[in-house]
């Protein structure tokens, strides 16, 4: 058992937390790990900073924008991910960004330094399914990597079962249309539909669900349709100005999990 | 055409790739979008209903078929025949609207009441906004906040049109940040909204649909050239290149004729190496971008770098599949012109043929000397755009022009 279903395993609700890896400053990366995971994230969701990230809103990509301003790239991430990986063995830790980056650092080189800093699955938005079976997928599962699939309400039945099929870590269930950092919506119905139809078709993976997450009572929510969520742009707002990112980070995890 | 039956430049494989580029690298939220067009476009392109309404459109609103016209005095000077296909006399003043007025016939048969677009240097945006004012469709535009305030007459043109123009305020705030939030408008909105690209980039099948729609410029082309020339076929065919509308179009009904030779050209900028320039084919390096697996400059992480040129509309950050693959297959070939070389084509077409062309457009019209044509050859330029949209940078440039 991978870290990731070990954590579904034992588990219940998890608290997935996204971060932008060099945001608010290069060396935050573990700090800020070690300070959500002491105040209860169940699962650590680092994001890779990228020029063009098509499905973040504006929160994420000015994240982003810094992070890189910073002089964030995949190399030192992973000079940051071998401490990180030693000071919390149990982590689930899941690496997002798109598939540019990965393409220019090489794919094999990205899955084989992955590994080695101990990172446990990939979250690669724009890897399209087929692509992903075709081209990478032997490559990720000889380094022990697991890809996360994105469901949205447009997602058909056939291929949710597909994905559930091949999927070996969790699935990340799109609250609703839109990108990263919206609220949820004022009506909730339609979600709760989209969520009960997923829930009916008993799948074998796990399920969070992610985009629009923010607080407390959108987590319950969520968690009343699925084994957890995934809070981002709601995470970096918290962080933003703060004079104590690790300090601000904990008190947003207390916050939600309390 | 004189294609093989196993391989044709102009389809590309089911899942959207020439060659090694092309394909669909979109997020799930978008899957379901692209995948509704990919199963309904050719069918819809090839019906009766469509290709009336199409043709009948782009005679009757449009003004095609447009001229070909032998340019007697650049032909003398260049010691070659030279054909100008004048797509500038096209409504709105450039090719963009033979795509927009195709993609809006196909966005009402797909049931589609919102249109979105992106835009550079706003011609793109105001031959959206102009078919959306046809049709009666709502049309937001996003455009980077740079861009609005270097194109102002443009912004105006959309606005008088009916359209909502939208800063894209993130990034370097210029095309490829428009096409961003154009992109995250469709995810946002994937039921009752439809895209319009305004290139042959972006994730299958805009390439190949896009592709189509522009194709009527080299089907014209053929016919002219025969009752002009007596062959249906030029030695050469030059276009600009940005991400590569007028050139896919021009280009076209003549990929797989290995007589004709393709010449793409794109914008140098201060000079291909001089750290502004929008030359992709030697600067750009394959990669991911806009769902698309082509050429785009890029630093050495993976990032995406921001192209220069004076013409806004040639400061894109990659090209089009098609291009790249015509590009690293050898059938086509690459010429980078700069920006003063351009303003020269400017001045040389205005004067010679009283012709006053856009920026763009003048790349591919300064590459008429490298050519190496000689005086029995037909070339034939796409004159893609008319230069109004240009006088502000002409007016600045004017030393350069007179």
């Amino acid at each position: 058992m991978n870290r990731i279903q070990t954590a579904f395993a034992h588990k219940q609700n998890l608290l997935n937390i996204y971060f932008t890896a060099g945001y608010p400053a290069l060396a935050d990366t573990l700090p800020l790990a070690r300070a959500l995971v002491a105040a209860g994230a169940d699962m650590l969701e680092i994001g890779m900073p990228f020029s063009d990230p098509l499905a973040d809103g504006p929160v994420i990509q000015h994240s982003s924008t810094v992070a890189l301003a910073n002089g964030m790239n995949i190399k030192t991430l992973f000079g940051q991910l071998a401490p990180l990986r030693q000071a919390l063995p149990d982590t689930p830790v899941l690496l997002m960004g798109y598939l540019n980056p990965v393409l220019q650092f090489g794919v094999e080189n990205f899955c084989r330094e992955a590994a080695a800093a101990g990172v446990d699955g990939l979250i690669l938005p724009d890897l399209p399914v087929a692509e992903y079976e075709e081209e990478y997928a032997e490559t990720f599962r000889r380094h022990g990597l697991r890809p996360v699939f994105l469901v949205t309400p447009q997602t058909s039945e056939a291929r949710i079962r597909h994905l559930d099929r091949i999927s070996e870590a969790f699935l990340y269930l799109v609250s609703g249309p839109g990108i990263t950092g919206n609220t949820g919506p004022a009506d909730t119905t339609v979600q709760d539909d989209y969520f009960r139809r997923i829930e009916a078709m008993s799948l074998k993976t796990p399920r969070l669900v992610g985009f629009g997450i923010a607080d407390q009572s959108s987590f319950r929510r969520a968690c009343r349709h699925a084994d957890g969520a995934i809070i981002g742009s709601a995470l970096i707002k918290a962080l933003a100005g703060a004079p104590d990112a690790p300090a601000a980070a904990a008190a947003f995890v207390a916050g939600i999990k309390s | 055409m004189a294609a093989s039956a196993t391989f044709s430049y102009q389809t590309p494989t089911a899942r959207g790739y020439y060659g090694e580029f092309g394909g669909a690298f979109v997020p799930e939220m978008l899957f379901p979008n692209v995948e509704e067009l990919r199963t309904q476009y050719e069918d819809i392109l090839a019906s009766a209903s469509f290709r009336a309404e199409f043709e009948q459109l782009l005679r009757d609103y449009v003004g095609r078929p447009t001229p070909l016209f032998e340019a007697r005095r650049l032909s003398e000077k260049y010691g070659t025949r030279v054909f100008l296909k004048r797509e500038d006399l096209c409504h709105t003043g450039a090719h963009k609207i033979n795509n927009t007025v195709g993609q809006i016939l196909l966005a009402q048969r797909l049931g589609k009441t919102r249109i979105i677009a992106e835009t550079g240097a706003g011609q793109h945006g105001v031959a959206t906004a102009t078919v959306c004012a046809l049709m009666g469709l709502p049309c937001v535009v996003y455009m980077g906040a740079v861009d609005i305030e270097r194109q102002a007459p443009n912004v105006a043109r959309m606005r008088l049109l009916g359209a909502e123009v939208r800063p894209a305020t993130s990034g370097s705030q210029t095309l490829k940040d428009a096409t961003n939030e154009a992109i995250r408008d469709w995810i946002a909105n994937p039921v009752d909204t439809h895209y319009i690209i305004g290139s042959v980039v972006g994730p299958h099948p805009y390439p190949d649909l896009v592709a189509r729609l522009q194709s009527v410029i080299s089907e014209e082309i053929r016919k002219q050239l025969l009752e002009k020339t007596g062959s249906e076929l030029p030695d050469y065919v030059v276009a600009c290149v940005g991400g590569g509308s007028n050139a896919a179009g021009a280009f076209y009904h003549f990929l797989d004729e290995p007589s004709v030779r393709l010449v793409a050209v794109e914008a140098a900028g201060h000079g291909i190496h001089s750290g502004h320039s929008a030359a992709t084919s030697v600067l750009g390096t394959p990669g991911i971008i806009h769902g698309s697996r082509t050429l785009l400059m890029q630093d050495a992480d993976g990032q995406i770098t921001e192209p220069y040129s004076l013409s806004a509309g040639l400061d894109y950050p990659g090209i089009g599949p098609l291009h790249a693959w015509l590009g690293a297959s050898g059938r086509a070939r690459f010429i980078a012109i700069t920006d003063d070389e351009a303003l020269r084509g400017v001045a040389e077409c205005s004067r010679l043929e009283g012709i006053i062309p856009a920026l763009e457009t003048a790349h591919a019209l300064a590459a008429l000397g490298q050519l190496g044509a000689g005086p029995d050859d037909v070339v034939v330029v796409n004159l893609s755009g008319r230069g109004d949209k240009d006088l502000d940078t002409y007016l600045k440039n004017m030393d350069k022009l007179v």
